[in-house]
């Protein structure tokens, strides 16, 4: 369609003189004609990372639709009953009607297998979507002023979408979700002074209890939806507010956003992402099986199975309480079993704290508190983003511990061995990631100064008189020099005053003094970019190199070592 | 020093070049191409449309019993043609989105998130009003007594909860007592030292779990039996004496080599069965505790931090094994109160 197109004005169309009625009733009662003027052609910039917290808005859709179909026919109750279905091997076997209905679902109701796999799948892909796009915003930065409000608001989806995975996985009253509840009961008593209190009085009595599967069901499908659905729309709402972060790039700014608008573009390409999402799950519902409930049988506390593994985002809390040494204390004659509630109950609040508190500990050491709208590459900020692949080094050994079992088995390796590599690697790994990322964001800085200052490798190799050969080089286009120094400049550092400017020894020394070594720390090492200077000089230098015996023309980009011409 | 921590001021070494001129798309220069796509788009949706034609087919015909390459026939169908269906929706959509609409970028300008400096003046006005005219800093004593008032709410909302579950009771104790015998948990027989041979390992539980009252119905069912079954269960093992260093107090604690051990981690709780013959370790495959079953159930490797309670054996009339007492060790994973109620039973005994 070429731009020059000319509309025609919508009164005039076949739908335009049908709707105006209806609409204009909707808008004389609801007066919505203001909200919409605003937004129905907001503008969003695109780029595929921004697509990630898309994926986890739309499993948690179709998590919803199939968990309402779910409900039609799961039972929450561990009253125990016959089983009479069409499942044979457990003819007559005795189970709880969680798991009756769970069998009949997966069994006797058509589609019933199909959904509950879509279900599971989605829940998957939901945390893993989360957390994906989690790391998104914090590599580039996007967390920075005016968005930390909408980070804390992730933070908490993130850990109450945990919780929810938990609550449902925990439904179908199988051998497996019976024993990680059984975990669940062992790292409540672990909690100092009240631990029972809180067990008898979450259990209904003494483990399991008849309580435990209907309170969580009721969080699984009322009060925790409610709140992540609550979450969500703050989110999605302070994005609007804010606008979308862009990254920069030739006429994107801090001042504007650059993009398509929501309607037609951005609505049809977010709303058929959806269906995308769906399908795609579903393809997995129909294609790969997941939580086999029928292989486990029904929860016997006497019973369990080797190679026991919670869903994989519970992973890492796993590890964490298998690497523990077995600590356990008594004082004040209470016991502290410091073995499960160290790992158990402050890894993940650990987690969620350091993540919450992220943006501000980045404020307080740079200082710096102004508006941020464009990405900040994640090279040009090394130590961020070496934090951040620490970070996620110690999140990794942690999860894989918590498969050490069967990484034992498939590597034929001694289990207490492997417990100890991953014991020292979950403190030693994050290090060695940090030094190494650091380098490679640094190594990354000086490429991205080189290709400004001596331009692009062109693949043409030229004969000097003397016989000596070169590769030719050549400027980068202007846009793409622009996207490699639209960044920040590394502040020069002060150290902080002693006294104040009576000659007063200043209040906060001692805290300024701490802020200022990590401040220094923050931007040690850090390359800056090219200064107008350097780039002067840079051309000169260029320059001196004329009479090249052909002229590459504005066309040419370089060729390949194929020779293949190559595009930027 | 200012908190606000400014880069150097320098102009930027290269200038914004400003947006790039806009590029067509072959669809946009040439119809041709343009009817191409909007016919490869259309066929998409067709055939979508055609696929859940197709569940509604399978979900008739397809009997729920039926296997297709080794998966359940239906599961596979409807997934097949509800998630391709919706898949081609969805690629349709965006390509349309990409191919066919308008593709020229817009540029909206951004404000600042903070509201403007008169507006927050105008609030805190209002808001000034808004406590001068209820008098909420004026009438202390109303605000007080209301704020009070509201406090005391809570109470009604905590103590509301209590009935979630009775206080904390019995955790020392479990069903096994003097006499009791212990019984194969499957079959539910009684076992006899004959029946174990060295190195076997026998999964069992209080005699009780199978006991049926004068109708012939069993006298623990339902959550009472998971109930006693999570706290009693055991294993039995048999190794050669001279393997056992039993601790004091403890030598006749097992009968020729047959010792029993509670069979819930103390680590948190997952019935432990991973047994290694030779070396008389006991592993939990939850988390890995291993357990030293000839040096009294020690802990030497993983995250529990207790031995695994042992059971007294002895032998009744008809030569069975039976329980001389309940546990002397607390079973299970620890709890606050542990300590405490260990002390009691070491008193008592």
């Amino acid at each position: 369609m070429s731009t020059t197109e000319e509309y025609t004005p919508i009164q005039d169309t076949g739908v335009g003189k049908k709707a105006a009625g209806p609409v204009g009733w909707l808008d004389d009662r609801l007066g919505l004609a203001g909200v919409a003027k605003k937004n129905l052609r907001k503008v969003f910039p695109e780029h595929w990372s921004f697509m990630l917290g898309e994926i986890a808005l739309w499993s948690f859709v179709v998590l919803l639709l199939t968990g309402v179909f779910l409900t039609l026919w799961f039972q929450p109750s561990m009253t125990e009953v016959e089983y009479h279905g069409s499942y044979m091997p457990f003819n007559g076997l005795e189970m709880s009607q969680a798991y009756k209905s769970t069998l009949d679902i997966s069994f006797d109701i058509r589609g019933g297998l199909l959904i509950r796999q879509i279900h599971h799948w989605a829940a998957a892909l939901f945390v893993a979507a989360m957390i994906v796009h989690m790391l998104r915003v914090f590599f580039t930065g996007a967390y920075r002023r005016p968005r930390e409000i909408n980070w804390l608001i992730g933070v908490g989806l993130f850990s109450l979408g945990l919780v929810e995975g938990f609550a449902g996985y925990s439904l179908p009253d199988d051998l497996l979700s019976g024993t990680g509840l059984r975990f669940v009961d062992g790292l409540i008593r672990s909690i100092p002074l009240v631990g029972s209190f809180i067990e008898f009085f979450l259990f209904g009595g003494e483990f399991p209890g008849d309580e435990i599967i209907p309170r969580l069901y009721m969080a699984h499908i009322l009060l925790i939806p409610a709140i992540l659905l609550g979450l969500v729309g703050a989110h999605m709402l302070l994005l609007v507010y804010h606008k979308h972060t862009q990254w920069p790039g030739p006429g994107r700014t801090e001042k504007n956003v650059v993009g398509y608008p929501m309607l037609p573009v951005y609505a049809a390409k977010a709303g058929g992402f959806f269906f995308v999402v769906f399908g795609f799950t579903a393809l997995m519902g129909a294609l790969l099986q997941i939580n086999p409930i029928w292989i486990y049988g029904p929860y016997n506390p006497s019973e369990v199975t080797a190679g026991s593994q919670p869903d994989w985002y519970m992973g890492f809390s796993e590890g964490l309480v298998r690497l523990m040494p077995g600590w356990e204390s008594t004082f004040f004659n209470y016991t502290w079993s410091w073995n499960v509630f160290i790992p158990g109950v402050g890894g993940l609040t650990t987690l969620f704290i350091i993540l919450g508190a992220w943006p501000f500990i980045e404020q307080w050491i740079t200082g710096d508190k102004r508006e941020h709208h464009l990405l900040e590459r994640p090279r040009n900020a090394p130590v961020r983003t070496s934090i951040g692949v620490a970070g996620m080094t110690a999140y990794g050994v942690a999860w894989a511990a918590g498969g050490n079992d069967i990484l034992a088995t498939q590597f034929h390796m001694d289990i207490y061995t492997l417990t100890w590599i991953f014991r020292v690697a979950l403190f030693v790994a994050p290090f060695i990631a940090f030094m190494i990322t650091k380098r490679i964001c640094i190594g990354l800085q000086r490429a991205d100064a080189n290709r400004i200052l001596h331009g692009y490798e062109t693949g043409v190799i030229e004969r000097s008189p003397d016989g000596g050969f070169s590769e030719r080089h050549a400027p980068l286009p202007v846009g793409q020099q622009y996207v490699l120094t639209a960044h920040d400049r590394v502040p020069v550092l002060e150290a902080p005053a002693e006294t104040d400017e009576n000659g007063v020894a200043a209040p906060h020394s001692r805290k300024e003094k701490v802020r200022a070594k990590l401040q220094a720390f923050y931007y040690r090492d850090a390359l800056d970019k090219p200064t107008v200077e350097d780039v002067h000089h840079a051309k000169e230098h260029l320059g001196e190199h004329d009479g090249h015996p052909v002229e590459l023309g504005d066309e040419f980009q370089g060729v390949s070592e194929t020779g293949i011409p190559r595009v930027h | 020093m200012s908190d606000e921590l400014q880069p150097i001021p320098d102009t930027e070494p290269i200038k914004d070049p400003g947006l790039p001129e806009h590029l067509y798309r072959p669809q946009d220069v040439d119809e041709s191409q343009a009817k191409r796509t909007e016919r490869q788009i259309s066929w998409m949706f067709r055939v979508a449309g055609l696929l859940f034609i197709a569940f509604v087919v399978a979900y008739i015909a397809i009997d729920i019993d039926a296997t297709f390459l080794g998966w359940s026939a239906q599961n596979f169908a409807f997934g097949v043609t509800l998630g391709g269906g919706m898949l081609l929706i969805g690629v349709g959509i965006i390509q349309w989105a990409k191919k066919l609409m308008g593709d020229h970028e817009m540029i909206e300008m951004r404000h600042p998130a903070a509201s403007s400096d008169e507006d927050r003046v105008a609030v805190m006005e209002q808001i000034n009003d808004g406590i001068s005219e209820s008098g909420f800093g004026r009438r202390p004593m109303i605000r007080n007594s209301l704020l009070g008032s509201m406090a005391l709410l809570g109470l009604p909302a905590i103590v509301l909860l209590r009935d979630l579950g009775p206080l904390p009771h019995d955790q020392r104790k479990t069903v096994w007592a003097k006499g009791m015998r212990l019984v194969n948990d499957v079959t539910g027989t009684p076992i006899k030292p004959s029946d174990l041979q060295v190195g076997q390992l026998v999964n069992g539980e209080p005699a009780v779990v199978y006991e049926t009252d004068d109708d012939g119905q069993p006298v623990l069912h339902g959550t009472e039996l998971l109930q006693v079954k999570s706290k009693a269960a055991i294993i039995v093992v048999r190794m050669r004496p001279e393997d056992i260093t039993p601790d004091k107090g403890k030598e006749n604690w097992g009968i020729d080599g047959i010792l029993c051990f509670s069979k819930i981690c103390t680590h948190v709780g997952c019935p432990i069965s991973l047994w290694e013959q030779q070396t008389h370790h006991l592993l939990c495959p939850c988390h890995q505790s291993t357990f030293d079953l000839g040096d009294n159930g020690k802990v030497i490797f993983g995250p529990a931090h207790r031995p695994l309670p042992q059971l007294p054996l002895g032998l009744d009339d008809e030569g069975y094994l039976i329980a001389m007492s309940d546990f002397p060790d607390i079973i299970a994973p620890s709890y606050p109160e542990l300590a405490r109620d260990q002390k009691k039973l070491d008193n008592k005994s």
